[in-house]
């Protein structure tokens, strides 16, 4: 579904991403771990259209998507829950949603897509008519999955999700991920939560200074070595 | 007059100029909001729109088409600038877009003195806008009750539009936060369209007021009044369109009031006290009445 090679891109003097190649295949969840500034969120913004690579291809069901405008590249699916949720707080609930389903023309799936949202996240329904701004931190990250899920997605980029969140929410947070996952979504994960991305994907890549030093599937990469030291030795994560 | 009777004249005529700074701050505050851009080059619209009002009539068009005419014409031409102008200096620093809005207004304003000679012109208005209507010793200007009565349906209107339409809801979105607008697959370019066509309009209609209000045209006009919308904006918190619409009528409100107490010797310098009262509130509330801080914005 989606393929990106030898994807480069600089900032000025920053070599953000040194020529990475990932493949995201129809229906899988894939995890895309690292450290902070290893690039995981500049691929991301790559292929959502809003940073340009200085080289390489990013190509999602045969159209380029270094060609293609944030705009169209929604209009393929392709739909970002960016890092720090980033949602409309001056918009009540209700209105992110609508937002986030403001390029689809057929009512009646935009209407079935809200009630999914608020079986998916109950606490929704039951704020809806509050501004974003008075939400949770939790709260305003099912917000921005459900803003997301909005559009209908084919292909789900996810940016830490679980970042700042209490354990019992990043818990819940993951049984969603999960559950969209079973329904078919094709996930692109980003995270720096190791042990949870591992325990629900499919297939992993690790990012370090802008290059893939790892890839695998999940069980693969839980049992190697390296990631046990660099990531998952220290002192277990709470939550689990 | 008893206090009363003078009270309610004063009412009215702060209403009034209130609600022709609440129309030209609102194009101000809603292109600040998404683009981070002050565009002083706004005033300027009122000023095409007045001379293609006044060109409409003097070619023998009866006053409503001639209106409609130097409303739609302030549309086109904050369409145009922001096509020619600021698209293309999309994310390009702050900096940047402000001195392009003086270039942008210093090419209007010169363009109009070459076409119509720098002098003022008569701006002919039908005799409903001249009228004064007398209700017990109050005497009502039909023209102030016009400007409120316009702005009262505008401002209604564009409530309605930024809460229940997509494209509304969307500008909201993208002045709180552009980057997420995009993600979630909002076209940033018709939403800044859509931002810079409304305010136009507005101004449009701001000009025909203030035109008939002076009775001439002049290609400088639009200084004051763009001047004034800042103000209004800054009071209200730039970038919010409540704050927009409430800093406009208290700035209307301190004209009208130090108007009246000010001595008669002092009025001359009125503006100079608004600006003092204005520094200090700024003084108190940075960010304006309803002004978000900083760090929500970002």
């Amino acid at each position: 579904m989606l393929k990106l090679q030898s994807v480069d891109v600089r900032y000025g003097h920053i070599h953000a991403l040194k020529g990475i190649s990932i493949e995201v295949r129809d229906g899988e969840l894939v995890a895309l771990l690292g450290a902070n500034g290893a690039g995981k969120s500049t691929t991301l913004m790559c292929i959502s259209g809003i940073v340009r690579p200085q080289s390489g291809s990013l190509v999602c069901d045969g159209i380029d998507l270094a060609k293609a405008s944030s705009f169209d590249i929604v209009g393929l699916g392709v739909i970002q829950c960016p890092e720090g949720r980033r949602i409309f707080g001056g918009l009540t609930v209700l209105e992110n949603l609508r937002m986030g389903a403001v390029r689809r023309p057929d009512r009646s799936g935009v209407r079935k897509d809200m009630e999914r949202v608020f079986s998916l996240f109950p606490v929704l329904g039951q704020r809806r008519r509050q501004s974003g701004a008075t939400l949770s931190g939790g709260e305003q990250q099912m917000l921005a999955i459900g803003r997301a899920l909005m559009a209908a997605p084919r292909l789900l980029l996810l940016d830490e999700p679980s970042l700042g969140l209490a354990p019992l929410v990043v818990r819940a947070i993951f049984r969603v991920i999960r559950e969209l996952h079973r329904q078919g979504v094709t996930i692109l994960l980003v995270e720096q939560n190791v042990r949870q991305a591992l325990a629900v994907a499919d297939r992993g890549y690790v990012l370090s200074t802008g290059t893939v030093t790892l890839e695998g599937s999940g069980a693969e990469l839980r049992a190697n070595p390296e990631i046990e030291q660099a990531y998952l030795s220290s002192a277990p994560e709470a939550g689990r | 007059m008893s206090p009363l009777e003078l009270l309610l004249q004063q009412l009215i005529n702060a209403v009034s100029i209130g609600s022709l700074y609440a129309l030209m701050a609102i194009g101000l505050a809603m292109v600040f909001g998404i683009l981070r851009l002050i565009n002083f080059a706004h005033g300027d619209l009122i000023m095409v729109g007045s001379y293609v009002a006044l060109l409409a009539q003097l070619l023998g068009l009866p006053f409503v088409a001639a209106a409609a005419a130097g409303v739609a014409a302030s549309t086109v031409a904050g369409l145009a600038m922001e096509r020619v102008a600021y698209r293309p200096l999309r994310g390009a620093h702050e900096i940047a877009m402000l001195l392009t809005s003086f270039s942008v207004t210093i090419f209007l304003e010169n363009l109009a003195i070459i076409l119509f000679r720098p002098t003022s012109r008569p701006f002919p208005a039908p005799a409903v806008l001249r009228s004064v209507i007398e209700m017990g010793r109050l005497r009502v200007a039909g023209l102030d009750l016009i400007a409120i009565a316009v702005a009262a349906v505008l401002l209604l209107a564009l409530t309605l539009f930024v809460r229940r339409t997509n494209i509304g809801i969307a500008m909201r979105a993208a002045s709180q936060d552009l980057l997420a607008a995009r993600l979630v697959g909002i076209n940033v370019n018709r939403v800044i369209a859509t931002a810079f066509a409304i305010g136009s309009l507005m101004a449009g209609v701001v000009g025909l007021l203030w035109s008939a209000r002076v009775g001439k045209v002049d290609p400088l006009m639009g200084f004051n009044p763009v001047l004034k919308a800042f103000v209004a904006s800054v009071i209200g918190g730039l970038g919010s369109l409540p704050g927009a619409v409430i800093g406009a009528y208290v700035l209307g409100g301190l004209e009208i009031l130090l108007q009246g107490l000010l001595p008669a010797g002092l009025t001359a310098y009125r503006d100079a006290f608004v600006f003092a009262v204005l520094i200090a509130l700024l003084l108190f509330r940075p960010n304006g009445i309803l002004g978000a801080s900083e760090r929500e914005k970002i």
